[in-house]
């Protein structure tokens, strides 16, 4: 195959990935967008087989097929039994972390690459494609691991919170003039040992930079290691002389920050203070003082009784609710009212979950009905004419600290505004603080009714008290 | 590669980048972003490339890994964004 058709046909990807981002920004083309991407991925993969990229600046070219060409099939083949499995079997409210490992595997891969081109080019390489090179090891590397660290987060692996230690902004600095430093070393001295501390020095940084950062904030994080992931594949393709890396990578780098930008807005955080928190934040003392202050709990049958004479009732669903998969028990208590003339609705924070429109997919997932899915700006002037808001294992997103405490962690945060509403039912597991780990006031106000417990369980329970008024 | 040509690409993707996301509802936020997650995985492309001008086991080693871990990148992202976006679609089509 020449290389004018090589070319070509990577431009025709470039052009699928284009199409495919366009598609997804719809709701109508998503699913398609999604496969026209899938589509360029496969085109861009298939043609690579049929044509032998020269290597460095010797412009001759080895015969097909490629070297190693059954070692390359078989890594091929391990990351299909690896990946698709991995995508297919995951809940859907797992999905995000696993997003997030995705785009840490990512960034690892362009790592790698930038660093064997490194070694394969040795003293051949030009400055410009070393400076490429280390951006892409250093870029990649911090994608890497600070994916890793997102990924434990929403595991719960290890805390939500963020973990600031004694010291901690002097340590990350000195960690990113280290790097710095090193990166200017790679540039100079031209070696293997330069390169290795780099790396560890990136991956250092990586996780360093990600744990001050609370649960709330993680997706925001996953997003913006998302479109590093993408600049530097773009650079990895400028040192590999492949205008279709330069290209998907570019424009997954650009809308990857658009997008890391929109989600800082859709959630009232400023970018700036969520990537530099660790800067700013002070050690906090143990939010956690046990105060042994009343709720008030109620039964099922007390929260039957309050939605039997309601009129309206908003639910608002949380993580917790998909955590208990109880998705298609509240579309069964929501019909249960629906049937007994209740204007039912529910009010979906647009990070509802893990994620933004995280809830709208795993609502889906039980077929509610999409005219029944409230977004924030809907509903929220409507609680002031509601009787019931039952909050279904959500927390942050109905704490009324993001208006009345500056300070808190999620300050500034639209909420649904549930407060507003004549009556408050919460199902909860526990006392437990929500992701962001803040206390929630709104949970000692007398109009609020507590119900403990397994939110499906919980809820089963409601319904057939229901049934039974 | 000539510079300028580089520099031009880049600067007109950054460009569609911006562009062709800019209105996008948050419903969509996590499939885009899973989708777009995907799309970096044609770093796979890189590797393959890389494995190829292998000389070292080393190097063969590195780039061998750097295939595996790019192709769950990239199957793995799209499939996991099609899983997503299909409970969308059944959502739509009963609604109309």
């Amino acid at each position: 195959m020449s290389q004018t058709l090589y070319d070509l046909i990577g431009l025709a990807a470039g052009v699928c990935f284009i199409l495919a981002l366009k598609g997804l920004s719809h709701p109508k083309s998503a699913r398609r967008g999604n496969l026209i991407g899938a589509l360029g991925a496969t085109i861009a993969t298939l043609v690579v087989f049929l044509y032998v990229t020269p290597s460095g600046e010797s412009t001759e070219s080895h015969s097909l097929p490629l070297h190693n060409l059954g070692w390359i099939l078989g890594a091929i083949a391990v990351g299909l039994i690896i990946g698709v499995p991995a995508a297919r079997k995951v809940q859907m409210t797992q999905m995000p972390q696993l997003v997030a490992l995705f785009n840490g595997v990512g960034g690892g891969a362009a790592a790698l690459v930038a660093i064997v081109e490194y070694l394969n080019l040795g003293s051949t390489a030009t400055t410009a494609e070393v400076i490429f090179t280390v951006f892409t090891v250093v870029v990649g590397c911090v994608s890497f691991s600070g994916s890793i660290i997102t990924f434990m987060k929403l595991q719960e692996l290890m805390t939500t919170r963020p973990v600031i230690f004694p010291g901690g902004r002097f340590v990350i600095a000195a960690t990113l003039a280290a790097v710095l430093g090193s990166s200017v070393w790679v540039v100079s001295a031209l070696g293997t040992t330069p390169l290795v501390v780099l790396a560890a020095l990136s991956l250092a940084f990586g996780i360093l930079f990600v744990l001050p950062v609370g649960g709330a904030d993680v997706p925001i994080v996953i997003s913006l290691l998302n479109a590093f992931t993408g600049l530097t594949v773009a650079a990895s393709g400028y040192v590999l002389n492949s205008t279709l890396l330069i290209i998907a990578g570019t424009l997954v780098g650009a809308s990857g920050t658009i997008l890391t930008r929109l989600m800082a807005e859709a959630m009232g955080r400023s970018l700036f203070g969520t990537l530099f928190g660790a800067f700013t934040a002070k050690p906090q003392a143990a939010t956690g003082v046990a105060e042994e202050r009343p709720v008030r709990s109620g039964s099922p049958d007390d929260v039957a009784i309050l939605l039997n004479y309601a009129r309206r009732v908003v639910i608002v669903p949380g993580f917790g609710l998909a955590v208990a998969q109880a998705q298609h028990t509240v579309r069964e208590l929501a019909d249960l009212m629906l049937s007994k003339g209740i204007d039912v609705a529910y009010g979906i924070h647009p990070v509802a979950g893990r994620m933004p429109g995280h809830m709208n997919v795993l609502l889906a997932e039980a077929n509610v009905p999409y005219d029944q899915l409230a977004e924030m700006e809907e509903v929220n002037p409507t609680f002031g004419q509601t009787d019931v808001a039952i909050v279904i294992g959500a927390n942050d997103v109905v704490n009324p600290a993001a208006q009345t405490t500056p300070g808190c962690p999620i300050y500034g945060m639209p909420i649904l505004e549930v407060s507003h509403a004549a009556n408050v039912i919460f199902l909860k597991r526990s006392m437990r603080p929500g992701f962001a780990g803040i206390e929630n006031e709104l949970l000692y106000d007398p109009k609020t009714m507590l119900l403990f417990g397994d939110a499906k369980a919980s809820l089963t329970k409601v319904v057939s008290a229901l049934k039974a008024l | 590669m000539d510079a300028i040509a580089v520099i031009s690409i880049f600067v007109l993707a950054v460009f569609v980048g911006f562009e062709v996301v800019s209105k996008v509802s948050s419903t969509l936020h996590t499939p885009l972003m899973s989708g777009a997650n995907a799309i970096h995985g044609v770093i796979l492309v890189g590797a393959i490339i890389v494995a190829d001008h292998s000389k070292t086991n080393l190097e063969l080693g590195l780039s061998l890994a750097a295939i595996v871990l790019a192709t769950i990148n990239m199957v793995g992202g799209f499939v996991v964004t099609d899983r997503m976006l299909e409970m969308f679609k059944g959502k739509k089509g009963g609604s109309k």
